[in-house]
């Protein structure tokens, strides 16, 4: 021990920063800050540190090339002792990273910590959540499979849609015609050393304001903050009724810092890492490629919105979100901090969770995809074939060679593009399905070119017959009376 | 004897003045270095604008492709690096329509550039993505994409089949809208 202190004593004369440490060890702090629900904010910095460290062994092997990245991690995975398991912890650390910054945001928002004096620590903060958001994209981009090859062509598409540049934008971004060498060389430039870099810097500014500024109170009902008395009403809230950072507040963010490692690691051990799938080769066409889980939800909003809306949504939308981010400080810098009085802020917490976890929930399940081999791999189930008439199994196996099966299911069986046909016959006459079969429309592709008039025959004769056992198909009335009671007799055949 | 004091106002402003004017030595230093670093970085968007990068690839013998059938093709993209590996080999979908005329289809699908499959069996491009489909023509037939498939320039030459490629074709750039799928009635 006198050793060691007089190490420290040696060093502590030259750096002279002895002081300074135990002034910021000790800053007092609001009593109720030493709480479980301050702690996410140091819980993102260990995650970040774990990433740094991560990150460096994986560079020890990784090979940042197009041609070899692929193989590079085949050999981490299988052929370097444990190489799975520090892949696995740079992965899931980056899901834990995304999601504790988002849950430190929320928490912040909540209790309104970007009031006066913060505005800047939020607007930092917002950089911040960008930066680990390109991070988490970069990295997909590292585990140079099949899903981030065509991650990057989904990226070069909306690129090239901004007005004017977008062509340059995407020579840009891939670093030139396509997707290939000097695309991977450039993202994991952009991952291991500019955003890194960038990142470092804020969070080193982002900490000073958190000590400069003071950790947020905790926020009372009929608590104002107004710029004019916030000052000095904080500082006599610490003076009066605070405590020292250390060892008050401090243990809390510790012993969560580690409970957050030990889920990383126990995630990394029982799940193990992430891909790669298969290797980045764009001549294998039989892929269905998605995006990690916390770009799920954007992977949903592209498929649902219309054509028309598209690149407007995609180009101004984030300007807006990131906009309205920044501006809040400015707009809400005063006023109540306890959530209890915001019920405002509270919704929009509630609605933009329910949102985004709703499009994340579509983007695991994609029912607008769809099932391509449903067609020669799902059969229909045999109660929608016994006592059918030989026509109407002729459809039935017309609804299959024609692959229908790949967008409507049949018993929960099948596509979910198009609606489950199960109860057609309800809502469509006889007309109305040749109708729809033929022409298409309501995004249904038409098919008269591609079925001859027997099968179309056989295919509506098949449709016909998909009604509850109890219930009459639909049928046009008009048409009963012109033809006689002979058509109503034929439309009604059926289980 | 006592010495001057060694800071007289006239100094101060002097010095001050070698501050501004060094800071603007450095400001003009960095404008000059400035110039190489962003052509350095520019340098993909200026080869796509002075040299371009397609030119006429061949797709291999008419023979592989059958009248009225559409089928894969791959070839080696004309601008590669040596540590490309295999993402410079690119795909495309051939379809000769009639013996006479063909149309060669990019792999991309034009909603947002994921690899759309041919199915031969209801005549209809899918994609795996955010489902897409379109006709054998390569028009919009449902889902998200705002038009047809991208086609490429083709040529036949010495019973060779050409098409003239050499960039990702993307909805915005000026390459697919050169290209555009137009609905033909074969």
């Amino acid at each position: 021990m006198r050793v060691i202190a007089k190490v420290w004593e040696w060093l502590d004369q030259r750096l002279q920063l002895g002081p300074a440490i135990r002034e910021t060890a000790e800053h007092p702090v609001p009593r109720e800050t030493a709480s479980w629900f301050y702690v996410f904010g140091s819980a993102a910095l260990t995650c970040f540190i774990l990433q740094i460290a991560t990150g460096i062994l994986l560079a020890l092997i990784y090979v940042p090339s197009a041609g070899e990245a692929w193989n590079s991690l085949q050999i981490l995975n299988h052929g370097i002792t444990l190489g799975w398991f520090v892949r696995a912890l740079h992965g899931w650390g980056s899901n834990f990273m995304v999601a504790i910054v988002l849950i430190h945001m929320v928490q912040v928002f909540l209790f309104g910590a970007y009031k006066f004096p913060r505005e800047l620590t939020w607007m930092v903060g917002v950089f911040l959540l960008l930066m680990t958001l390109a991070m988490a994209f970069t990295g997909q981009v590292l585990r140079f499979d099949q899903d981030a090859y065509w991650g990057l062509g989904i990226g070069a598409s909306i690129a090239s849609r901004v007005p004017v540049i977008g062509p340059w934008a995407v020579n840009l971004m891939l670093g030139g015609p396509i997707i290939a060498g000097p695309t991977l060389s450039r993202f994991f430039a952009v991952h291991v050393f500019l955003v890194p870099g960038l990142l470092i810097a804020f969070v080193s500014v982002h900490l000073l304001m958190v000590l400069k500024l003071g950790i947020n109170e905790w926020p009372m009902p009929g608590r104002i903050v107004r710029r004019a008395t916030y000052l000095q009403e904080y500082h006599k809230l610490t003076q009066q009724d605070g405590v020292a950072f250390v060892p008050y507040a401090v243990w809390k963010d510790i012993f969560f810092s580690a409970f957050i490692l030990l889920s990383i690691a126990a995630c990394a051990f029982y799940f193990g890492p992430f891909g790669p799938s298969g290797q980045p080769d764009p001549t294998i066409i039989q892929t269905s490629p998605h995006p990690d889980f916390f770009f799920l939800w954007l992977y949903a909003v592209l498929s649902f919105l219309p054509p028309s809306a598209e690149t407007p949504v995609l180009l101004i939308g984030p300007a807006i979100a990131i906009a309205v981010l920044l501006l809040l400080p400015f707009v809400a810098g005063e006023g109540e901090k306890s959530w209890r009085r915001r019920p405002i802020a509270v919704l929009t917490i509630l609605l933009t969770a329910v949102m985004l976890s709703s499009l994340t929930q579509l983007g695991l399940h994609t029912p607008w995809s769809p099932v391509m081999d449903a067609w020669s791999s799902l059969p229909i189930p045999s109660e929608y074939l016994q006592g059918r008439t030989a026509l109407e199994r002729r459809g039935a196996l017309v609804f299959q060679a024609k692959q229908c099966h790949n967008c409507h299911s049949l018993d929960d069986v099948g596509g979910k593009r198009g609606p489950a046909l199960d109860r057609v016959a309800l809502r469509l006459t006889q007309d109305q399905l040749i109708r729809q079969v033929i022409q298409g429309g309501g995004n249904m592709p038409a098919y008269g070119k591609n079925l001859s008039p027997a099968e179309t025959t056989a295919l509506v004769g098949f449709l016909e017959t998909l009604h509850p056992p109890g219930q009459p198909p639909a049928s046009n009335a008009a048409r009963d009376v012109v033809l006689g009671a002979d058509a109503a007799g034929s439309s009604a055949t059926g289980p | 004897m006592t010495e001057p004091t060694r800071t007289t106002s006239t100094d101060v402003s002097r010095r001050a003045a070698l501050v501004k004017l060094g800071l603007l030595l450095n400001g003009i230093v960095g404008v000059i270095l400035a110039i190489p670093i962003v052509r350095y970085i520019l340098s993909p968007v200026a080869h796509a604008r002075k040299i371009g990068y397609e030119s006429w690839l061949s797709l291999g013998g008419l023979e592989k492709f059958p009248e009225g059938q559409t089928r894969l093709a791959t070839y080696r993209n004309p601008v590669v690096n040596p540590w490309d590996g295999e993402t410079a080999d690119i795909a495309c979908w051939v379809r000769n329509v009639d013996g006479q005329n063909f149309q060669v289809f990019a792999i991309n699908c034009a909603h947002l550039g994921c690899p759309v499959r041919w199915f031969p069996q209801s005549n209809l491009f899918m994609c795996p993505c955010h489902g897409g489909a379109y006709y054998q023509d390569g028009s919009r037939a449902s889902g998200p994409p705002p038009r047809g498939l991208f086609t490429y320039h083709y040529k036949i030459d010495d019973g060779k089949l050409f098409i003239k490629a050499g960039e990702m074709p993307t909805t915005g750039s000026p390459v697919a809208s050169r290209n555009s799928a137009r609905s033909t009635c074969a």
